[in-house]
């Protein structure tokens, strides 16, 4: 692309239309962490894999609950579930097994 | 074909009943023929469900004098004398010692005496299935020729049931009284537990009478033959004793039937876990094959149920091995999976266990059934190369634990630049998680991914040794990276070192300390000694209540996928507990996740790491 100086970025509106109200359920009944988490983003700041893709436990979660699963999914693809942000969770989600959760609920969907 | 010269019997027995049968010893005969039968196809399953590698391995063990000596020796020790519960629990244990030794002995006494005395009834078509165990009944003695070895025979025989009998006695005090032994909680017992378990109790004692009732005819020592004395003067001369002598026959029918289907299989089935294990098998498949092995091995005695960490609250008892275990043995998925994915991953289940069933390895096979499906990507992830030349230096590795506590990090380096290490730290700018988390949850291909990452980066950077600040790591890296030629140590050991080299003098404190164990430094990696020298040589050392192979879990692991915070805080505090039963000023631990686990938790008593206790203790010149 040619280089203008400045660039559009694609739009990031949410549909809330769109969001699969009946996976946010399933989900918080697999792991309540996806209804008690207050995104305060320790979890992103201190990922280990964080240091060289995008992973984010915080914004998984955000994106599950705006219907953006494949997002999701991207953020957690490289979480090697080292277990640090269960360590610093302050509302003592059980990161690791959200983690796997989601990737359960939505593997091969 | 039974062989003429041994028709005869000895001078000191009638042989009363030629054809060797009597109806009574049907019962017994349809029992035994069952039990060896199922045992036999169970072996079968067992190797056919094997690799054809662990199949190699476990002939070569077996043509190997070294380890074919271990097996003899563990069967031995384990099976027969118990040794393992004598050394924990020495009534448990000579009760358990009672039963199996006893019974060992009593059986091969048995066919010795046959063997000795009417030899032609060894061979099969004379009666060898049964004829030495019900031997009394068949013979009599001649009372005009009577030996010292016939004596010694019963006098032995007589022993062997009193010792057998004082076992029972126990077992039946137990099962009312469990407390006593030693045990806080027990398994509850099926239904097919309690058939087998109410004959055990029944055939000694029906042994007792029925030898009792013949042995003014059959002969006796000091148990049978006052009893037969009693029993005359009860119901006279001329005693009815068939009856007795088929409810022993039935009473070990029913315990051979019921067997396969009770806890008491692993009466049997151990010694087949034992060469396998010495085989150095591992399990592959959270049901077949080497699990179906340990899952009949189980002997559902309940030890792992006190052991387990996660019980200070009852409602976790039912996430103990055992009820794995026998909920793998019934093919229950939903409970075997739930219980899978609890467990602490700690080991001391298995640390405890009489039987050696590695049950966290189980587990972790049945959360690889449904985790190592699930997607993944680390192509962006890297495992950056350290700075600067590092042949033959000394690698420090963080991981990632050990970079959510900077403290011991700082700690570490300071130790290393006092020690004049030329050294070079691995990961410095972030790195590769380690694989053992992965391993824990069962994503197996993603750990194996990383791993060969970290092992890439390891080995090309020539490192002579690699010190790990992280038990988590510490285990991975000594039993999946393979790194040839690379000494593989963790800090306490290093540094424990370095003191005995005199690169570190340390000055002794006034502080008393508790030392808590990690999991995967102790039961993990089996390093006790190293960490409480250094402790030990800075400040008094105290004893925690349960330590060693017994040490409490912190509560932090990784191991559990499900457990919730709430129920993590109990364990720490129980952990903590359990650290502060002998007053110390401060608890010193090695692990960066017991060291945050237990300093958010301990509001008393500082927590502090052993590089730290180190760090501060140096004496500079």
């Amino acid at each position: 692309m040619m280089d203008f100086g400045f660039y559009l970025t694609p739009s990031s509106t949410i549909e809330l239309d769109k969001v699969d109200r009946k996976a946010v359920d399933d989900l918080a009944r697999a792991d309540s962490g996806f209804r008690t988490c207050i995104a305060c983003g320790s979890c992103t700041a201190s990922c280990t894999a964080g240091v060289f893709a995008e992973t984010s436990v915080r914004r998984a979660i955000l994106s599950v609950l705006n219907g953006r699963d494949e997002k999701a999914m991207d953020l957690l693809s490289s979480c090697m579930l080292c277990g640090k942000c269960m360590m610093v969770c302050p509302r003592g989600i059980n990161t690791r097994h959200l983690i796997l959760s989601l990737q359960k609920y939505y593997n091969g969907k | 074909m039974t062989p003429f010269h041994i028709l005869q019997v000895a001078p000191e027995v009638i042989d009363r009943v030629p054809g060797a049968y009597a109806h009574f010893v049907l019962p017994f005969c349809v029992g035994i023929v069952f039990c060896i039968c199922w045992l036999g196809v169970g072996l079968v399953r067992v190797l056919a469900n094997l690799s054809s590698s662990d199949r190699k391995a476990l002939l070569l063990s077996l043509i190997n004098p070294k380890t074919l000596w271990k097996d003899i020796k563990d069967i031995f020790c384990d099976c027969l004398l118990h040794l393992k519960i004598w050394q924990r629990k020495p009534l448990l244990g000579y009760m358990h010692s009672a039963i199996a030794f006893g019974w060992f002995l009593i059986i091969i006494l048995g066919h010795l005496e046959v063997w000795l005395f009417a030899p032609r009834h060894l061979y099969l078509d004379n009666g060898a299935l049964f004829y030495p165990i019900f031997y009394r009944y068949f013979i009599w003695v001649n009372p005009e020729h009577t030996t010292l070895r016939g004596s010694l025979f019963f006098f032995l025989m007589d022993l062997c049931l009193l010792y057998i009998l004082s076992g029972i006695g126990l077992a039946i005090f137990k099962r009312f009284r469990s407390r006593l032994l030693g045990m806080k909680h027990t398994t509850k017992p099926s239904l097919m537990d309690r058939v087998a378990l109410f004959s055990l109790w029944g055939i000694f004692p029906l042994r007792l009478l029925a030898e009792s009732f013949t042995a003014d005819l059959a002969g006796g020592s000091f148990l049978t033959l006052p009893a037969n004395a009693l029993l005359r003067f009860l119901f006279g001369n001329n005693l009815y004793y068939l009856p007795w002598w088929w409810a022993y026959s039935v009473c070990l029918g029913l315990f051979f039937v019921s067997l396969p289907f009770s806890r008491y299989m692993h009466i049997l089935t151990e010694p087949l876990l034992i060469l396998l294990r010495n085989a150095g098998i591992k399990v592959r498949h959270p049901r077949k094959g080497y699990a179906e092995a340990e899952i009949y091995a189980c002997s559902s005695c309940g030890l792992c149920i006190d052991a387990c960490p996660m019980n200070v609250q009852k409602k976790n008892l039912r996430f103990s091995s055992v009820y794995f275990i026998r909920f793998l043995r019934r093919h229950n998925e939903k409970k075997i999976n739930r219980i899978a994915d609890k467990c602490l991953q700690c080991g001391k289940c298995l640390a405890l266990c009489p039987v050696g069933v590695d049950s966290p390895a189980i587990r972790r096979r049945q959360r690889a059934a449904y985790n190592d499906v699930l997607p993944f990507d680390y192509s962006p992830l890297k495992a950056p190369a350290p700075q600067g030349a590092v042949p033959g230096k000394v690698m420090y590795f963080a991981g990632c634990m050990s970079h959510l506590t900077p403290r011991i990090i700082k700690a570490v380096l300071e130790v290393f630049r006092e020690a004049g290490e030329d050294f070079v730290f691995a990961d410095e700018n972030g790195g590769l998680c380690c694989g053992r988390p992965l391993l824990l949850a069962g994503k197996d291909r993603a750990a194996k991914t990383v791993i060969e990452a970290n092992r890439k980066m390891i080995m090309e950077s020539g490192c002579s040794t690699l010190v790990l600040s992280c038990p988590i790591c510490l285990k991975v890296f000594k039993e999946e990276y393979k790194l040839q030629g690379i000494e593989v140590l963790h800090y306490t050991e290093y540094m424990d070192r370095l003191v005995a080299q005199e690169r570190l003098t340390l000055k002794k404190g006034e502080g008393s300390y508790v030392y808590h164990d990690p999991c995967e430094l102790g039961r993990g990696c089996g390093i006790y000694d190293a960490p409480r020298r250094l402790v030990g040589s800075v400040g008094e050392l105290r004893k925690a209540e349960k330590e060693g192979d017994e040490s409490v879990c912190c509560g932090g692991s990784l191991g559990s996928l499900t457990l919730s915070y709430e129920d993590r805080k109990k364990i720490t505090a129980g952990a903590l507990d359990n650290l502060l039963a002998n007053h110390p000023d401060r608890i010193v631990t090695a692990c960066p996740l017991c060291l945050k686990t237990f300093s958010d938790a301990s509001s008393d008593v500082p927590v502090v790491d052993i590089a730290e206790l180190v760090a501060d203790s140096i004496t500079r010149t």
